[in-house]
């Protein structure tokens, strides 16, 4: 590459730059053009179904638009926001879903460790335990949901018998658990916790064999005792792992729906945020409305995604250095 | 034939320091070349910007004479050998050593494929392994595994990244002598990054020793040794390291805490209006006067000596000393570099296996100033270097190592010809 | 003995952790096994309610030649097809582009992680209605490929971050090895890293494909019934008549969609585990 000595400063800087461009080998040119060769198609795909709909609802949430009658569709600015978050409907279902996050992640925070150090430690029925915790996981949520409505329902279920045969027949076996608010979301946490607390103790799992022994047994040596030993040494060093479990699980929790709409369809004051977009949206075509109660819902999602990440400092792009 | 050459190569990273500070080098076709160097000092950096698996910053990277600075690894040519050996594990071993052949689409038949993959397993003794994993290999074997998988290529030049440093040490012994007689016996062109100064002596036809990504010296290990040109290069090559003792420069004399050295001649007038001096002593240099030793000049001290190492066929006694405060900033600063741990200061003197020296017993010694490095602690160059001694040397080098090559390549001839014989014969 | 009382004692906390994993899972056999008088007599099982006295296959045989046929088979088959399609595609994709993000340094890579980020946080219920309105336009409403689109999305961030996790455990130098023996990068990706990464693409897309056939709320939404798969179909199950819940069809229709998953699981228990935890936990 010559550059003529009459160039002006401007020619020359841009020939420099130019220069520059192609003093990057070929090795570094054709990582960079096959990188976004390998990494394009993901990412239009992901744009253009998501990026999409992200915009859209956006837009739809502006205006006033029942689907059932597009004439009179109206430009309503932030009406729907005002509306949405000045209805005591709307902040039930944020509380009830805040409720059912906030008792399942504990739950399972609590049950999930302590299966995960029991998986960790057994030696007799190793395998058959950890595959046997598996199987939830696996089940589909709208299946596990089905079984736990017929577990609970007096009529075709066996639990109320269980609890009547237990507790001596203190308990009534007609007691209908779907019929008032706490009982059914004790019902929907409990089959909410049966499914997802594989995932977890997974995670923690994962994280208590990457804990060193040796540290555990020099703590021992020191002379702490066993719950001294978890606190002091054991949780300390699979921080990361408690912090991913926990933020993964809050923010599936946090967007739950399959659980209670099998099991009440939102009755008893049981409605979630998600299943509040989806009644507003498909059963009562208010699309606009829908589009800004999704927008709140994504909102809310973020918040608690950054707090967490804030509060735990995890890198969630952890290990793409 | 294959040379290759390096001119003004810097290395920066997105921070701007300079990795590796304009580095020439001339490697002639055939030579086996060591960069050598502390952890840090560019060496490796270097080497993958041979390869092409780094971006040179600026300077230029001639292969055979054509500019090679922009091409991609794979069209430079080059073998190379990783240290961890980056073996694909889902290969057997023929078909990792088979797989640069592979690559070539369409240039090799099958057949040939066996063959030249049969003659370098030949070579390396794999013969039997051929049909392995690479996961039920020893280290030595992988180690040939990789070698082999660089010959095949018939690549115009090895690079090797530290492979011993994997290998215990007795192994390491043994495939030092292995990669030494490959490289005569092929000829080929060797560039080989080493943090350890016994592998660089002793494979290197040439060694090149960077300091933090500056080349300090590039020379014959004999010469290295012998005629260092500064601090660095005198201090990182030799084992046990040369003693480096301050000086303080008084008239013609020059005062050690262990001894006093009248100086004459060249020497003196170089010293003449410094205050101090580093004084560098090989522990070799430093003998047992009690053993009868002839040192016509010899200096005689007496010293404390604190702990004693006997090694059979030799012993190393250690000798703490006062370090002077104006030189010991110096000096810590050239431990730094060298990696040391910043200890105390002590004197190493190799003494031979039939001395009595024991720990804690004043000991009568005696070294000859002839064999004293004498470096200016300011620029740290070597004040005693000979350089008509060191180009002698660097002939002398040149000439043998050309003749070793050709002895490899008489003997190979030799070999071929012997081998071809009966077959036609029979 | 210290240790043989613990081994004892894991060993005893394994069997209630076992059970409340087990119970309802053998409590749905045991519904899909009740005959339509057994769901609504509690005399005719034992364990109080729990396990029909005599079995029956009812419910089995309403879901594949009776009543629910029509609605159950149909389902079944595009539940499949939509999986194996949306989790080909998705690992494909994700495959390329985790090996792009893990391994190759170019400008752009930071918002595709992003992007990811963003997707795995977005809730599908929000997607729903956007998605709901244009696939109307476009005459997506009700169609497989209006099911296998969004599906696509909805694995891809976790198969791209799964993926990554598994590149980066695959040591650097063996490309950089391959580049030098004379591999163009893509030679390298398809000789070396693709076969490293095989049991990793494998994992992947047992994941992605479970993820698929969970999904309820797109199935729910987007289809209607000429592309409904089992999770929305299950939930427009109807009784023989109006008074009669379909509890039983319900059941059965469960357990045939579990079994090969659940097979699926206990195959390839540890791969999964290995899947699921390499991405997350990291130091």
């Amino acid at each position: 590459m010559s550059t003529v000595a009459e160039t002006t400063t401007g020619e020359r800087s841009s020939a420099r730059r130019s220069e520059k461009k192609a003093g990057l080998s070929d090795r570094t040119r054709g990582e960079r053009r096959l990188g976004w060769k390998l990494a394009g198609p993901a990412f239009i795909v992901m744009l253009l179904v998501t990026f999409y709909p992200i915009a859209y609802a956006l837009y739809l949430s502006l205006f006033n638009y029942r689907l059932t009658d597009p004439a009179a569709r109206k430009f309503v600015w932030f009406q729907n926001y005002i509306t949405s978050l000045s209805d005591p409907l709307f902040w039930k279902a944020t509380g009830i879903t805040a409720f059912i996050t906030i008792v399942t992640l504990i739950v399972e925070l609590i049950f999930g460790m302590a299966i995960a150090m029991v998986m960790n430690k057994i030696v007799l029925p190793r395998k058959t335990l950890r595959t046997v915790v598996l199987i939830p996981y696996s089940i589909i949520t709208v299946v596990s949901a089905f079984s736990w409505l017929y577990a609970f329902k007096f009529d075709t279920g066996f639990f109320n018998h269980w609890l009547h045969f237990l507790s001596f027949g203190a308990f009534d076996p007609t007691y209908n658990w779907f019929g008032g608010t706490w009982s059914s979301l004790t019902i929907i946490c409990l089959s909410e916790i049966w499914k997802t607390t594989p995932f977890m103790s997974l995670l923690l799992l994962a994280g208590l064999a990457q804990v060193d022994r040796s540290m555990e047994e020099a703590a021992e040596v020191d002379g702490a005792s066993w719950w001294q030993r978890q606190v002091k040494v054991v949780f300390p060093s699979m921080k990361a792992a408690i912090m991913v479990a926990v933020v993964f699980r809050a923010l599936d929790a946090f967007r739950i729906y399959d659980n209670p709409f099998i099991m009440t369809g939102g009755a008893n004051n049981t409605n979630t945020l998600s299943m509040l977009v989806g009644q507003t949206t498909v059963s009562q075509a208010e699309i606009g409305m829908g589009s800004a109660l999704a927008v709140l819902l994504f909102v809310f999602v973020l918040i608690i995604a950054a707090g967490l990440v804030r509060l735990f400092k995890v890198d969630l792009t952890g290990g793409n250095k | 034939m294959s040379s290759i050459e390096l001119k003004n190569i810097v290395k920066k990273y997105g921070d701007g320091f300079p990795a590796v500070n304009d580095v020439s080098l001339n490697i002639a076709d055939g030579e086996f070349m060591i960069l050598v160097g502390p952890s840090g000092c560019g060496k490796s950096t270097l080497l993958r910007m041979v390869v092409g698996l780094e971006d040179i910053t600026s300077g230029e990277l001639d292969i055979n004479g054509k500019r090679v600075n922009d091409l991609a690894p794979r069209d430079r040519n080059l073998a190379m050998v990783f240290q961890n050996y980056a073996l694909y594990p889902h290969l057997t071993v023929f078909e990792n050593i088979a797989f640069p052949l592979r690559l070539a689409k369409g240039k090799h038949s099958d057949n040939e494929i066996k063959e030249k993959v049969n003659t370098a397993a030949d070579m390396l003794e794999l013969r039997e392994h051929l049909e392995r994993k690479p996961a039920n290999l020893s280290g030595g074997q992988r180690q040939r595994v990789a070698m082999g998988r660089a010959i095949v290529r018939e690549a115009d030049a090895f690079l090797f990244d530290e492979p011993l440093s994997n290998l215990d040490a007795k192994l390491r012994g043994q495939m030092r002598t292995e990669i030494a007689r490959m490289q005569r016996r092929l000829g080929v062109t060797t560039l080989y990054v080493t943090h350890d100064q016994t592998e660089a002596m002793t494979l290197g036809d040439r060694v090149a020793v960077l300091k933090k990504g500056i080349l300090q010296q590039c020379a014959s290990p004999r010469e290295l040794y012998e005629q260092p040109i500064n601090l660095f290069v005198a201090g990182f090559i030799g084992s046990p390291p040369m003693n480096f003792l301050p000086a303080r420069v008084e008239g013609n004399t020059l005062k050690m805490p262990i001894a006093d050295v009248e100086l004459t001649g060249e020497l003196a007038e170089k010293v003449k209006g410094k205050n101090a001096v580093i004084v560098g002593l090989r522990p070799e240099h430093i003998k047992d006067a009690s053993l009868g030793d002839n040192i016509s000049h010899g200096v005689p001290f007496k010293a404390v000596v604190d702990v004693t190492e006997w090694l059979g066929n030799e012993q190393y006694a250690y000798i703490p000393f006062d370090s002077d405060p104006s030189l010991q900033g110096t000096l810590e600063e050239l431990d730094r570099d060298l990696d040391g741990e910043g200890m105390r200061t002590q004197m190493v003197v190799n003494l031979d296996s039939r001395s009595r020296v024991r720990e804690g017993q004043e000991a009568d010694l005696v070294f000859d100033p002839s064999f004293m490095h004498v470096f200016d602690p300011e620029s740290g160059d070597c004040l005693t270097r000979d350089d008509d001694r060191a180009a002698e040397i660097a002939r002398d080098n040149e000439e043998q190592r050309k003749a070793a090559l050709e002895r490899a390549k008489s003997r190979e001839s030799n070999a071929a010809s012997q081998s071809a014989e009966p077959r036609q014969a029979s | 003995m210290e240790t043989n009382k613990t081994k004892w004692g894991l060993a005893g906390a394994s069997v209630p952790i076992m059970l409340w994993t087990l119970i309802p899972i053998v409590w749905i056999v045991a519904t899909s096994l009740k005959s339509t008088t057994a769901l609504a007599d509690q005399q005719q099982n034992v364990f109080g309610n729990f396990w029909p006295k005599s079995i029956s296959w009812d419910n089995y045989s309403l879901i594949f030649t009776g009543g629910a046929k029509d609605l159950f088979v149909p389902a079944l088959w595009h539940s499949i097809v939509v999986c194996l399609v949306a989790t080909l595609i998705s690992v494909v994709l994700a495959t390329f582009c985790a090996y792009a993000i893990a391994r190759l340094d170019f400008p752009g890579k930071k918002a595709i992680l992003i992007t990811a980020l963003t997707v795995s946080f977005f809730p599908v219920i929000a997607m729903v209605t956007p998605l709901f309105n244009l696939w109307r336009i476009l005459h997506l409403f009700d169609t497989l490929p209006g099911l296998i689109i969004p599906y696509i999305t909805l694995t891809l961030p976790l198969s791209i971050w799964i993926l990554s996790a598994f590149f980066q455990q695959i040591p650097w130098e063996m490309e950089q090895a391959a580049q030098v023996d004379g591999a163009s990068s893509w030679q390298a990706f398809v000789k070396v890293v693709a076969p490293l990464a095989a049991p990793g693409v494998f994992t992947t897309a047992i994941i992605a494909f479970f993820t698929a056939w969970n999904d309820f709320v797109f199935s729910s939404n987007l289809t209607a019934a000429r592309a409904q798969t089992v999770p929305a179909a299950l939930n427009s199950f109807t009784g023989a008549s109006q008074f009669t819940q379909p509890t039983g069809a319900i059941c059965a229709a469960a357990v045939v969609v579990t079994i090969p998953v659940v097979i699926l699981v206990l195959l390839f228990q540890r791969r999964i585990v290995a899947g699921l935890t390499s991405g997350a936990v990291k130091g």
